[in-house]
């Protein structure tokens, strides 16, 4: 069955698009049939994380209005013949989106699909809104410092009461991805716990994604960093992340300083 | 002559009055007729004391042995056969109620069963999951009971107490309707901002020995205390 993944986190910059396209790479690679879809209508990254920018003909507002057909927007990606993209538009801005229009697409789009994941725009205003409304589950990215923190906090209780399943009376199964976590300085105290971040958001791990130049250099060269970089410390959280979205059991690894000694932490399995 | 005093003897007098009656029309399975019987009378118990009622047996065809047994039944629930009606009077004997005819149908006028006394509602709101930054839960009405954290930038409204079992980081406003007995309780205090009865304080004046401990804030005249829970 088809599942509905938003990649959210309310606040900018912490690394929605470079997750979504981390996950999405690393799903299809273990063979599941994937779509990213880019709700960031007007200032749209995951054509360029994706490398496919010089592709784009149609876009997801064309599938929106109906000017275009879905499998005309959709774009494959040229390393993995499981993983497609299709993008937002960069000419419109976030209202040009409509609830039912969205409803169309994705459930266009579950027919074909076995993940449809959906990266969100910064914010909690309509695109945010409309990128979430049909989510199954929802990835909260969230960097361990305070503003971060209670952004996720807002969008948590937005997709405990604004989505379609929880209109519904059902729950959206969230899982909390920190991202840009640095070792050196959580060990210097300059950034939140892990615990407190999950002590406050009470929303179960999914991974913790150490900050690295390997994201960086993969996000230029427009290749998610699981097919850039596979073997780098990146790379692997993401794809034990993804593992665990799969349903397996994966040890969580708190990235440490390079001074050998791998710190375990117990799998938070918070209320 | 002796007048001999003759008895006087007084003619009978006959009266005619006329009284409503209640029919009962049974219908088969009789079982599930006086069950629903019983269910009505569950509802508004003695409705039919010191009531007519007639039996109306033209529904069904009962025998001499069933119509005794149906008003024994009758009897046990506290409801007397002033009558039958509609069976053939051989089938009756005569310890048993007269046979009745020639009743006329009218409207009954019906009498609404007592409702249950409504309670008032119980002044209080229990939400059982975290409350989340930007969200506001207004309940003038009275305690507001959160099992989990409230987030910063989250917002309680209570016109009573408010109890959190969890860590409290957002604002907490209780006795908002001019209630200064109210208080805010909470496992672990960082609220952002404290008000009881328009009193306020805010993060900047709470004591840090009390940040992270259970606590609890109440009005002191005009003063807020904020003092550990032990």
């Amino acid at each position: 069955m088809a599942k509905v993944l938003v990649v959210t986190s309310g606040k900018g910059g912490v690394g929605k698009t470079t997750s979504t396209a981390a996950i999405g790479a690393a799903l299809a690679q273990s063979g599941q049939k994937v779509v990213v879809v880019d709700f960031d209508v007007g200032l749209r990254n995951l054509d360029l994380v994706m490398g496919a920018e010089r592709r784009v003909v149609f876009d997801l507002i064309n599938v929106v209005q109906g000017v275009a057909k879905l499998s005309q927007a959709l774009i494959r990606d040229k390393r993995l013949e499981n993983l497609w993209l299709l993008p937002a538009s960069q000419t419109r801005d976030k209202d040009a989106l409509t609830d039912e229009g969205v409803g169309r697409v994705i459930d266009e789009l579950r027919q074909s699909f076995d993940w449809v994941i959906c990266d969100s725009p910064a914010g909690i205003e309509r695109g945010a809104t409309l990128a979430m409304r049909y989510a199954d589950e929802a990835v909260i990215v969230t960097n361990p410092e305070v503003s971060s923190v209670r952004d996720s906090d807002r969008i948590i209780g937005m997709l405990d009461s604004k989505t379609v399943k929880a209109e519904k009376g059902e729950r959206v199964t969230k899982h909390i991805l920190i991202t840009r976590f640095d070792a050196a300085r959580a060990a210097r105290g300059e950034m939140l716990a892990i615990e407190d971040v999950l002590e406050i958001l009470a929303t179960p791990l999914l991974g913790i994604i150490p900050e690295s130049q390997d994201v960086l250099r993969a996000s230029n060269v427009g290749c998610p960093v699981v097919l850039n970089g596979p073997s780098t410390s990146a790379a692997r959280a993401y794809m034990d992340a993804t593992k665990r979205l799969l349903g397996e059991t994966v040890t969580m690894k708190v990235p440490a300083e390079r001074k050998g000694l791998m710190k375990l932490l117990l799998r938070r399995r918070a209320a | 002559m002796d007048a001999i005093a003759e008895p006087v003897t007084q003619p009978v007098r006959l009266r005619g009055r006329s009284y409503l009656a209640f029919v009962f029309t049974p219908v088969v399975p009789i079982v599930d007729w006086l069950a629903e019987l019983d269910a009505t009378l569950s509802r508004s118990p003695g409705f039919f004391v010191g009531k007519p009622v007639v039996l109306d047996l033209s529904a069904v065809e009962l025998s001499r042995s069933a119509i005794a047994h149906l008003i024994v039944s009758l009897e046990k629930k506290n409801i007397r056969i002033l009558g039958i009606e509609g069976v053939d009077p051989s089938l009756l004997s005569p310890t048993m109620p007269p046979v009745l005819s020639g009743g006329r149908v009218c409207e009954i006028a019906q009498v609404e069963p007592e409702k249950p006394e409504v309670r008032p509602q119980v002044a209080s709101l229990l939400l059982d999951s975290p409350v989340r930054s930007g969200q506001s839960v207004v309940f003038p009405d009275g305690d507001i009971t959160v099992l989990g954290s409230v987030g910063s930038g989250a917002e309680l409204v209570a016109g009573g107490s408010i109890h959190v079992y969890g860590t409290l980081r957002g604002r907490a406003m209780a006795g908002v309707n001019g209630n200064p007995h109210a208080r805010i309780f909470c496992q672990k205090i960082e609220a952002e901002l404290l008000a009881i009865d328009g009193y306020y304080q805010t993060a900047e004046e709470l004591d840090e020995a009390l940040r992270n401990r259970p606590a609890q804030a109440w009005l002191d005249g005009g003063v807020m205390r904020i003092t550990p829970l032990t």
